[in-house]
This record gives structure tokens, sequence and C-alpha cells, in this order.
């Protein structure tokens, strides 16, 4: 009993933290809590440029246009919008009701002033470059805005749902300056306003009553919780603390399929995961032969059915099967089965100078995480299969990986991916143009930038779109890359969640989603 | 007893200047730098983010510059989140680890200094090997596998607690992570305690003590414990300096915003500022914890004082 007296303290401070833990039940039927994988950077648009950022500040802002749950466009700021015939000029006509969550209405102003500051060198923003194409952004009047282009940009509704795109409260950052995207400061004109930020744990987000379709807008409060871990995300939903995960750890997926079935979404997702070449030294420097040699040995229906085996779909093809308005073009040998395409495959090998007694000596680099390293592990088995040689495999953290991929002095192949900024083809292809900063293999082609070039004169869509699945088929035999699978999206979505949309995008607005009344 | 704390103070400014200088070296030399993505931006647009952050200057000035902010008590911009300072983020981040260390801590010495106790007392038998196995297994599990165990049991299967810190409410967030902190701590404590309380036990001052006469309780009391804390207390200095800064493997898991992972994402996005300000923090951190040890020593030995 004496004993007591020693723990004592520690009783009462379990006791105390055990108590109050009632306080919000009431409110969590109109609390969305979704999970986020980083911290977003900044909610600043021209600083943001983590995926996760972006679909923070899809839930904060609007650009001119929109998307539909299920990933359409739609309009969004603007109601509606002309295109002149030469594809040279849009005029987009804003809402007369868009309104900042401060009561201020929307303006064309804001999309000029914001554009600017994009464009402006000083802002060191990101995406900078987005809007290359567009030579000036006119404010007709407050409601009536001109978009004049250097070339036709078919693309542009597309990338004017983009947060780099969406407008500034000019007298918010006339009052705050480079600090105008903090809590407090930030006035935003989506369906939600910012309420709080703990860096590293979690953003509150609260309805924006004056966003032009708040009737139409269910939840008043979403949160979006930084959880790093996979597990940690699986292990919150699993105990009803989140609504919806951000992905679904990759062990144990069988089982999770089973343990939750509808409520897990698995849908494509425009992300191709690749294997690049270093075009710029040897061994692959002007050896398109051995190049796809070593693609046409990967056997990709083993790594997505074998290896991965989460719906991921193999790549035959750089731009994803289902960006819009477009149908890539495959790799000749696609239609081959894997042992013609070994035989093919030893052949350009040996053509390419080597043989079992003259192995090709090769690293293949990837950052650190059990996936790439599975997969890594299975290329280094087909290879040795199907040609003779041993590749080295070289794992290092992300940032030493970026770094020498850049340098393009160690690295032979490379593990990258690429996702799309827009729902277009030009978002995939436009990395291989040879001034791409994003052209980390170091491929150049006139051929290749000549109907690039094209393509973007064109203001006939069937026209434009020939000219790009040109451009794809040369890059697909110039064996630039190995695109080796197609991401899908994985999330867990709770069935008190209604609205959600599978879509090839991965957007999922807050505004579109609704939850069902507890029981 | 001050001139020794003085001595001890001036000592510590070579000793940080010495950490911040290797640490700035350090984070610069690591390949990569802050603003690399897949994702590459245009060169130019690089070359100004750079330009603002003065990293295109020479090594040596940017140290130079550093240390000049530093003085002022500048820790200088995060260079991930443009937003923010490190002095911010650190503020951000701090109070949370340190409510939870601060509980963890206590909870460690009071459970872990009585069943340290308790075992001594009671030492070869029964209790003493349960107590000390218990000990014994509580320093072998690392909290990479107690955290997740305990959040499937007592918050998925059973509902009793929250899984996570973020978005819960209430205090009832603090128990998992706390417990999971202090675990291996009233291990090593109960251990320590143990084998310093035996070893004062056989000591003569005890064995007059005990001729005289006092029973057990105030043999303990009075005269035991302060001696049997000497190895604790010289333990707690580092102890505290390190679960106040944080543990990556608990914050991670239960998703709480601590300097801990503050720290490993900042060194993984190469936030060279950040993860600069969290190692002076820490280092200051450290010198002060081990200088109030010393102190405390002092304190409860009479012998230190006249040294």
């Amino acid at each position: 009993m004496k004993l007591l007296n020693h723990y004592l303290p520690v009783l009462v401070l379990l006791a105390m933290t055990a108590c109050g833990s009632s306080d919000d039940s009431d409110q969590r039927s109109s609390v969305l809590s979704r999970a986020i994988s980083t911290d977003p950077e900044s909610l600043d648009i021209h600083k943001a440029r983590s995926l996760q950022a972006l679909d923070v500040l899809r839930d904060l802002g609007e650009g001119l246009v929109s998307h539909t749950a299920s990933g359409e466009l739609t309009p969004g700021v603007a109601e509606s919008w002309e295109m002149a015939d030469d594809g040279l000029s849009y005029t987009f006509h804003l809402r007369a009701d868009a309104k900042w969550s401060n009561g201020d209405p929307v303006t064309a102003a804001d999309f000029s002033f914001a554009v600017k500051r994009l464009k402006e060198p000083a802002t060191g923003a990101f995406y900078a470059q987005f809007l290359s194409d567009v030579t000036s952004l006119e404010a007709l009047d407050d409601q009536t805005l001109l978009i004049s282009l250097a070339q036709p940009t078919p693309y542009l509704l597309s990338l004017l749902t983009h947060p780099a795109t969406f407008p500034m409260h000019a007298g918010g950052f006339a009052e705050h300056g480079e600090r105008f995207a903090r809590p407090g400061n930030l006035v935003s004109n989506g369906a939600y306003a910012l309420e709080a930020w703990v860096p590293g744990s979690l953003l509150t987000l609260k309805r924006n009553p004056h966003y032009w379709n708040n009737a139409n807008t269910a939840i008043d409060e979403v949160r979006h919780l930084v959880l790093v871990q996979e597990s940690t995300q699986l292990a919150r939903y699993r105990a009803g603390e989140i609504d919806i995960t951000s992905t679904v750890p990759s062990e144990n997926f069988a089982e999770t399929r089973k343990q939750f079935g509808e409520q897990l979404h698995i849908a494509p997702y425009q992300n191709v995961y690749y294997y690049g070449y270093n075009l710029t030294r040897p061994p692959f420097r002007d050896k398109p032969k051995l190049r796809q040699a070593l693609s046409m040995a990967v056997d990709r229906e083993v790594l997505v059915d074998k290896v991965l085996g989460r719906g991921e779909t193999p790549a035959y093809s750089w731009v994803p099967v289902g960006v819009n308005d477009y149908v890539p073009t495959v790799f000749s040998y696609a239609d081959l089965t894997q042992d013609e395409r070994n035989q093919i495959a030893r052949r350009l090998y040996k053509e390419a100078g080597y043989s079992d007694e003259n192995p090709l000596d090769v690293e293949i680099r990837y950052n650190t995480s059990d996936t790439h390293r599975a997969i890594a592990v299975a290329v280094q088995s087909m290879w040795r299969d199907a040609l003779g040689f041993d590749a080295t495999l070289v794992n290092e953290e992300f940032q030493v990986l970026l770094a020498n991929m850049k340098a393009r002095e160690l690295t032979q192949v490379f593990r990258s991916s690429w996702v799309g900024d827009y729902d277009d083809a030009h978002t995939f292809l436009s990395v291989f143009l040879s001034d791409s900063p994003s052209n980390v293999p170091g491929y150049s082609s006139d051929e290749f930038d000549d109907l690039m070039l094209r393509a973007s004169q064109q203001v006939d869509a069937d026209l434009r779109r020939v000219y790009l699945e040109e451009a794809e088929r040369v890059l697909l035999e110039d064996h630039a890359v190995i695109p080796l699978y197609f991401y899908v999206s994985k999330h867990l979505v709770s069935p008190r969640v209604e609205g959600w949309g599978d879509n090839f995008l991965d957007y999922h607005y807050s505004q579109h989603l609704s939850l069902k009344a507890a029981d | 007893m001050m001139r020794y704390a003085l001595h001890r103070l001036l000592w510590a400014i070579p000793t940080l200047l010495l950490v911040i200088v290797l640490a700035f070296l350090m984070v610069h030399a690591a390949p990569g730098g802050p603003f690399d993505d897949e994702r590459a931006p245009h060169p130019d647009v690089l070359a100004t983010v750079e330009a603002s952050y003065h990293l295109d200057e020479p090594l040596p000035q940017q140290l130079g510059r550093y240390l000049y902010g530093l003085i002022q008590g500048d820790l200088g911009p995060s260079f991930r989140y443009p937003n923010y300072s490190v002095s911010e983020l650190i503020g951000h981040g701090f109070p949370a680890s340190l409510k939870l260390g601060a509980l963890a801590m206590l909870l460690a010495v009071l459970v872990g200094v009585s069943a340290g106790t308790f075992a001594a007392l009671r030492q070869g038998s029964l209790t003493d090997r349960a107590v000390m196995s218990f000990a014994m297994t509580g320093i072998s599990i690392p909290v990479f596998v107690v955290a997740p165990v305990l959040v499937l049991l007592l918050a998925v299967k059973l509902h009793w607690l929250p899984a996570g810190w973020s978005g819960s409410a209430g205090a009832a967030k603090y128990v998992l992570p706390v417990i999971t902190l202090a675990l291996p701590q009233i291990a090593y404590i109960a251990r320590l305690t143990r084998a310093s309380m035996i070893d004062v036990l056989g000591r003569d001052f005890i064995r007059t003590a005990r001729a005289q006469g006092l029973g057990t309780r105030s043999i303990i009391r009075v005269h035991a414990l302060k001696p049997a804390m000497l190895p604790v207390l010289s333990y707690m200095g580092p102890a505290i300096a390190a679960i106040l800064t944080g543990s990556v493997v608990v914050e991670q898991v239960f998703g709480i915003p601590g300097l801990g992972a503050s720290f490993v994402q900042g060194a993984l996005n190469r936030d060279y500022t950040l993860v600069l300000g969290i190692v002076i923090f820490y280092a200051t951190l450290i010198i002060a914890l081990n200088l109030i040890v010393d102190v405390l020593y002092g304190v409860i030995d009479p012998r230190v004082r006249q040294q």
C-alpha cells in the first residue's frame, strides 16, 4: 500500500490524460480528416512544388477552370470562355459572385497579377515556365480576361486548373509581402480557407462562406494530417481516426485488399515508373541497339504481376494509357512474347559488341525504398537470364541519386518517375525536348524536337495528336528510357465518405465530398 | 562552485563553435541540394532561388554570414519551408517534444527508481529477477516494435486510446507516445538504480545506521537514496537532452510534430539551416543539462563541492 505513494503521481497523470477525449465527437460528422504524406513546403501558389502542397492548394484556391470529382474539366472562377479561331487567344468570363475568403470579389486583375508574379524571375517559382506560351494576360474589365498565346496551346484549360495559375489577392500580398501565405494572412478563393497550420502535423481548413459554390459544399472542416509513414496512415485509418489515406502500404497488400474490399480504391494514375539511361556517356551513348536489348529483356508482365501486384500496368509507351485525347504509341515489340523479345534482345546485345566473354558492366542506381529494390533485383535477374550479364545494384539516398542524375557523370541506369502536371500528352513528351531541365537522360533529337514544335503549332486537335504520337514513336525507337510500368493511385476511403471519384489525375477536391450522418 | 560553473560555461563557447563549424561543413558536403527535384526547375529559376539564399557564394563566406546571423540570434530562413524561419520551426516543434519528453522522463524516473530500489532490497529473489527481466526486455525491444504493437493493441483493436497525435483531441493522445518513450528509460534507470543501491547498501555507513536500529525505510530514504542516485543523475543529463529533442521513431509512428521528425526530414530535404539550427539547439541543451547535472552533483554529494 505504501508503494502506492510512489505511483500516485503517475496514476494521477494517466487519469488526467485519460479524461478529456470527448470534446469533438459531436463535430466529427462535419469534419473530414485526410492524410497527406509530407508537409506542404508552402501554401504560396508560386512556391509550392510537391504534389501534397498542390493537393492542399486545390482545397484552398480555384483557377479559371476546375475539375469534377471524376477529373473532368468544369468551369471554375470562369463561368464560360471562348477560343479565337486561330487558337491564339481565349476570352474568359468570370463569375460575378466569385469571392475571396474575406468577401472581396475575385477579379480578372487578380489573375493577371498572379501570373505576372509567377513569371517574374525574382519570385523563383518552380512552375515559372508553366505559362511560357502565354504572351499576355489582359483584364478587359473586372470580369473579362483575355489570354493571348504565342502558339495554340490546346491544354491551356488543363493548365488553368493548376494551382500555379490560381489568382492572388493583391491586397493580401501588398499587406504581408512574401508572408502572405501564412496562416492568419492567407486570403484564398476556393471552397476552404486556411484556419491553422502546425508544420509537420496538421493543416486545418474551414469552409469559405464567400465561395460562390458554398451552397454545394457539404463539409465544414477539412483536416489534412501529415502522416509520413504509410503504416501510420493505415493504423490511423483502422482506428477510425482518418477518413482517407493518401496511399496504402505495399507490405501485406493482399491482406489489406481482403480486409477492406470496397474501401480500397485503386485507379490508373498519370505516373510512369522508368529506368533512364545516361545518354551522354558510354556505354549507352550512341548505342540504341544496346538500349533496345536491355529494354526488351525486361519482362514487364512479371514486374506488375509478381513484384508489384497492386493493379499497375506494364508500360510499353512513355505516355501513360488514359491521358486525355491521346493514344500512346507503343514499342514495336509489344505484340511479341517475352521469349521472342529475349531472342531479339540477345541478337542486339551481340551486335552491340557484348557476349558472355565480354559482358556488359553496368550499374543500376535507385533511391531507398523496398519497392525500388525489389524492381531492381527483378530487372537484374531478367538481364542475367536473357543477356547473361550481372548489373550492379547501387542504392542511394534520394537527394544523392538526384544529384548524380543531374551531374550525368556516375549514372548509367537510374530509377525515376514522371507525374503529369496537366491532363495532356505534352506534360510527358515535353520532358525530352533538348532544352528541358527535366530531361535527365540527356536525350537530344532534332527529329523529336521538330515534331513537338509542329504539334504545338496545330490548331486542329487531330493533326496535333498525330504529331505528338509521331514524336513518341521517335522517342521510343531511340530507346532513351525504359518505361517499366504505370502507377495506380491507392486510397482507403471510409464508407462514411460520399462523392469520391476515382480519377486518372488522382485529384480529390474536398468540396466534392460529403459525410454520411453518424448512425 | 560558482567558479567551477563559470569555468564550464566559458568552455561551452568554443565547444559550441566547433560543433557549428563541423555541422555546417558536413551538411554542405552532403551530395544534392535543397532545391533538387525530379521535376527540375528552369536553370534561371534555380539560380535565382539559390542566389536568394546566398548558396552561390563561396563556402567560407556562407559560414561567416551564418555565424554573423547566429550572434544576433538569427538561425536563418528554412530552405524547405520558404514561409518559415528556422527559429519558428524549432519554436513549433520543441513544445511538443518538451511536453512528451518531460512526461516520459517523469514516468521513467518514478517507475524506474522505485522498481530498481524494490529489486535491490530483494536481491536474488524471484521479484528481483522478474523486475530485472522486465528491464532487460524493455531495453532490448526497439521502439519501432513497441510503438506499432501498442497502437495495434490499444488503439486499433481495443479503441481505448487514439492511434495518433495530429487531429486527436484531448490529452489521451499523450498516453501511448509517453509510454513508448518511457519504457526503455524505465528499464535503464531501474537497472542503474538497482546496481547502485546494492553497492550503497553494502557500505559501512549503512551498516552503522542499521546498528543504530534504524528501519529499512528510513535507511533508504535518509541515507541510501541520495548516494545511490548519483549514477542515475549523470545518466539523466544526456538522456533528458535526447528525449526532449524528440525521438524520430516515436514522432513518425504517432505523427507528432516534434523536433526529431523535423531533423530527419530536414536532413533528407537538405534543409541546411533547419538541420544546423536543430544541431545547435541540441548541442546547447546537452551542454546546459550536463552543467546542471554537475552542479546538482555538488548539491547531493558534498565531497564534490570541496574538490
